[in-house]
């Protein structure tokens, strides 16, 4: 290999400019002849000399850049995005509903409501010293009655005289979430024991999170099949249009011996770049725009509100396995391009023949 | 190895360009097809390609009937022919040297396998400095030898050349008629039109086809 001397006219001043071209020029050299791109004959240190192989590099059958091209790389980068967003989204609620229900599954509260003629107080610590007699349960914290009203306060406003309300009292049990109590036993000596105490083991709340989670993400699914199937669509129209401007190749490509599998093999080797393309820029901003949300949500958890966007969505953290969705996602966009590339290119040769 | 029985053709609702053609092309032949402008040159040879259907008559192309003819099967008859374009039809996008191999590429062949073969060809048409140019900046005669040069790179069993000396300077085109006849010795059928009388007076061994009114005059 021989390379342009085009530092040469400047002399020795430009010799540590020099010493890196020599450098890069190396480097380009040792690679392996398949990473050696024809976009690297381009580069200034990279001249071939005749006999070396990248030199009559082969340069795809279907012209790379066009605007149509960009035009559907664009489209296809905009679609993987609303697909990655679609199932970060999704992920992050069946991890927020997850969360919530284990949260809420790991607790079951007592409500002792105040009976006229009764002493509370004393169904209270009747309904304590039952729970904790109860096989499964790891603790027991019942709220005094300030608690309990200060628990009232948001719905009610500060200021008014408890004394004339029955205020519930709560009592809260911690259980093991590996060894469930029998909550029928317990709520049936409940009952037997102190009148008015009921116990709520959030059974209908968990079911109603999990139907809603469900909900959403089985729509996250849905939006990602219709953003797919209009990505495929999208492609068959491109690539209808890439046949058409190309006529002329595809042509001289069949007089010159090429069958329809290779004519066909060309167009979805171009289209595969294409879908690579998009689909890296489009999974590439999914990705950015959850670590971005992450990070500005770790910005306002200091503030009350965040607090709340934290209870509710826990943190935004897509982990691992959230990224390589949108990894997959990208693959999966890219080869639906190629397959469906493919698949037009073999039709049309087929109603042009 | 070519046989056309009354074939007409017409273009679209227009007259009869070619009104009951009858002739063989026999294997290891050479001949020259002429006529005025406007003759129907071309066409024939689109017929032969097959890049057109006639409008009557039958055109058999090694032993197969082009008619009904299978994708594969024209694949393969496309392998054994060569052509050079009046216009061309060289890709704008790859270099000469890429343009040149492409039958060859298009088989699947492994590119260090033809490489050595392709740049002498092309060093023999000339072109050996030009080969790494696109062809927009190739002038007309060397456009001509790229085509020339894609044409005979799979050493094709039938060259059909439309005008191939027509933009070249009388010595080049004496250069490159005599590349088609030693093509010719190693056993290749070659078609040549051309209205280029001295070019066919160069070479008298060879049939001449005459077109004229829609009708083929042969002259062995
Ligand atoms: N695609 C077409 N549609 C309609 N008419 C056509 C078409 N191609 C050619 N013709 C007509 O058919 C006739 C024969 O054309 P052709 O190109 O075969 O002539 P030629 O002998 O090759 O001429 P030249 O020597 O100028 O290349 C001409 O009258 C031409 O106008
Ligand atoms: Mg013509």
């Amino acid at each position: 290999m021989e390379r342009v001397d085009w530092c040469s006219e400047t002399g020795g001043s430009m010799s540590m400019i020099s010493a890196w071209r020599d450098r890069l020029h190396d480097w380009a050299n040792r690679m392996p002849r398949l990473v050696q791109q024809p976009w690297m004959t381009r580069l200034p240190w990279v001249v071939r000399s005749e006999e070396d192989p990248a030199r009559h590099g082969q340069q795809p059958l279907v012209p790379a850049a066009s605007i149509a091209g960009r035009a559907l790389v664009t489209v296809i980068a905009i679609m993987t995005f609303l697909a990655g967003l679609t199932a970060g989204a999704a992920q992050l609620v069946s991890e927020a509903s997850a969360g919530w229900r284990s949260s809420v599954a790991r607790e079951v509260t007592i409500q002792v409501r105040p009976a006229p003629a009764r002493d509370v107080d004393a169904d209270v610590a009747r309904a304590v010293s039952l729970s904790r007699a109860t096989p499964g349960v790891t603790a027991v914290r019942a709220y005094t009655r300030a608690e309990s009203e200060r628990l009232l306060e948001p719905w009610l406003g500060t200021g008014l005289n408890f004394d004339e309300l029955p205020v519930p009292r709560i009592i809260v049990l911690q259980i093991d979430p590996e060894r469930r109590p029998d909550f029928g036993a317990l709520r049936r000596s409940l009952a037997d024991t102190v009148r008015g105490a009921t116990l709520d083991d959030h059974r209908l709340w968990i079911d109603r999170l999990g139907t809603m989670a469900n909900t959403l993400v089985l729509l996250g699914i849905g939006i990602m099949i219709l953003v797919l199937a209009a990505t495929g669509l999208a492609v068959v129209f491109a690539t209808r249009g890439a046949m058409a401007g190309n006529r002329e190749i595809v042509e001289v490509l069949h007089f010159v011996g090429a069958s329809d599998d290779y004519i066909a093999r060309e167009f979805q080797k171009h289209f595969l770049r294409l879908g690579m393309r998009g689909g890296a820029i489009g999974g590439a901003c999914a990705a950015v725009f959850f670590l971005g949300a992450g990070a500005l949500a770790a910005t306002v958890v200091a503030t009350p509100g965040g607090t709340q966007i934290q209870a509710l969505f826990g943190t935004i953290d897509l982990g691992g396995g959230g990224y390589l969705a949108i990894a997959a996602i990208a693959s999966v966009v890219a080869g639906l391009t190629a397959i469906v590339s493919r698949l037009t290119v073999r039709r049309t040769l087929l109603e042009l023949g | 190895m070519v046989r056309f029985e009354n074939v007409g053709l017409r273009y679209g609702m227009g007259p009869e360009v070619l009104r009951d053609i009858t002739f063989s092309i026999e294997p290891q032949s050479f001949q020259f097809l002429t006529g005025p402008s406007g003759a129907g040159k071309t066409t024939l040879l689109r017929l032969i390609l097959p890049a057109l259907k006639p409008t009557r008559g039958l055109i058999n192309l090694f032993g197969h009937d082009v008619a009904g003819i299978e994708k594969d099967t024209l694949t393969a008859l496309r392998r054994r022919m060569g052509v050079v374009f009046q216009d061309f039809r060289l890709l704008e996008h790859l270099t000469t040297y890429e343009n040149v191999a492409l039958p060859l590429r298009v088989q699947g062949r492994d590119e260090t396998s033809y490489r050595a073969e392709v740049i002498e060809l092309l060093r023999w048409v000339g072109l050996g400095e030009r080969m790494h140019v696109m062809p927009p900046v190739l002038s007309g005669g060397e456009k001509q030898r790229a085509a020339i040069a894609r044409a005979l790179i799979a050493q094709p069993q039938l060259l059909l050349a439309d005008e191939p000396t027509g933009n070249v300077d009388p010595t080049l085109a004496r250069r490159l008629l005599r590349l088609f006849v030693e093509l010719n010795k190693a056993g290749t059928a070659i078609v040549i039109a051309t209205h280029d009388i001295a070019l066919m007076d160069q070479f008298d061994g060879a049939r001449r086809l005459v077109l004229g009114d829609g009708r083929l005059h042969v002259y062995d």
